[in-house]
């Protein structure tokens, strides 16, 4: 608290050579004291101890709580480029009709080819393009969300940025994170970017109508999810071919029931 | 690339806490990053230079300490040194999912003057 004017402003955890200090100055009075005296200021140091994720992981919280009172079901959907998310939502989307209505934001680093391959399939779509960034936040996707008629919509399903490694520290205020793995890649994904599979609720093995053509160890893909991924339910499917699709569908139901 | 993203926001919660305190130049900058925090180092200090350019942290120094991970066994009631999410406790041999460290992505503490 502060010593100066006693407003009960200001954490214990700031120290400024053993005096608290203010956090931020949000209110009136001045503080010339520190700036008009007439020595040079000795070097401080500040312990902060505080997250570098924790204005994101605040305004994800803030999402979630707004999502949930708007009942909806959100899927923060991440993969390489590639693995099949565009088409696994779209298969998604379709097969959940009459049941759920989904709708989606789509993360693009600068095409918007992903939202309008959703849009022709008649999905409420809305694209967040990315730039240089390479992953979704909180609040690009607090944004998005704004544009979307959330009162038309029972799954909010978003498709991060095709990256394996920078989404897996922003947390959206997604119900299940959704990590996909497709046949052809390497069935040692998962080793390779343990923090991304490790935060997944939820696992899908994408493009099994390939699986054999690919050469794809489908026993070693599942030890090592199960390995890395422990928490995570794993799915096998084909967008393709609709094979496997109806657990995921089932599995998305219910999710949503128990929201 | 994430990098670039998370130092904006180191730089942002140092100039914050300086203009708090009444400081006009950050001079050091301390974060912890844990091995399995998902960044990396040299990618960090790269970004630093260019995300603190025009700012009053310009040409501060950075450290970057590194906490190794370490996962933790409910058996032994022990830490045990870990190089994935998911480790055999050396002692019992358990299998244990349970991160005490290893990802975190911290400001430790910023120097002024
Ligand atoms: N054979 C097969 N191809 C697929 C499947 N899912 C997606 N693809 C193809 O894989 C490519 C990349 O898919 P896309 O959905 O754009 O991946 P994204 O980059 O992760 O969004 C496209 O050519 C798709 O047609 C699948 O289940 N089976
Ligand atoms: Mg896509
Ligand atoms: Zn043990």
């Amino acid at each position: 608290m502060c010593k100066e004017c006693g407003c009960g402003l200001g954490g214990d955890d700031v120290k400024i050579g053993g005096h608290s200090r203010h956090h931020g100055h949000s209110h009136g009075h001045s503080h010339g004291h520190e700036h008009h005296h007439g020595h040079s200021h000795a070097p401080i140091k500040l312990d902060l101890n505080r997250s570098l994720m924790e204005k994101n992981d605040r305004l994800a919280e803030r999402n979630r709580g707004f999502f949930k009172a708007k009942k909806l079901l959100v899927l923060n959907v991440v993969s390489s480029p590639g693995s099949g998310k565009t088409t696994f939502i779209r298969e998604t989307a379709a097969q959940l009709a009459g049941k759920l209505r989904v709708g989606v934001i789509v993360g693009d680093l600068a095409t918007d080819n992903d939202a309008a391959r959703l849009r022709e399939a008649g999905i409420p779509v809305v694209q967040i393009t990315t730039g240089a960034v390479c992953h979704l936040d909180a609040d690009m996707v607090s944004k998005a969300a704004a544009q979307l008629d959330l009162d038309k919509v029972d799954v909010l399903v978003i498709e991060n940025v095709g990256n394996l490694v920078c989404p897996a520290d922003y947390d959206l205020g997604e119900d299940l994170r959704v990590v996909l793995l497709s046949t052809t890649e390497g069935e040692d994904k998962p080793l390779k970017y343990p923090p991304m599979f490790h935060s997944a609720q939820v696992a899908v093995i994408t493009k099994t109508d390939i699986a054999a053509a690919a050469g794809f160890d489908r026993e070693q893909a599942l030890g090592n999810l199960r390995r890395v991924s422990h928490h995570a339910e794993i799915f096998e499917l084909s967008s393709k071919t609709g094979q496997g699709m109806q657990a995921w569908l089932d599995f998305l139901v219910k999710q949503r029931g128990e929201g | 690339m994430h990098e670039v993203s998370i130092m904006a926001e180191a730089v942002r919660m140092a100039v914050e806490s300086a203009q708090a305190a009444g400081a006009g130049r950050i001079t050091g900058l301390r974060l912890r990053v844990g091995a399995l925090s998902g960044a990396v180092p040299d990618a960090m200090r790269f970004a630093w230079d260019v995300v603190s350019r025009d700012t009053i942290a310009a040409g501060a120094r950075l450290e970057i300490e590194p906490v190794p991970a370490a996962g933790w066994c409910a058996t032994c009631r022990a830490e045990f040194a870990c190089a994935d999410f998911f480790n055999e406790c050396p002692r019992c041999h358990n299998v244990s999912g349970e991160l005490r460290r290893g990802r975190e992505l911290d400001i430790a503490s910023v120097e002024m003057n």
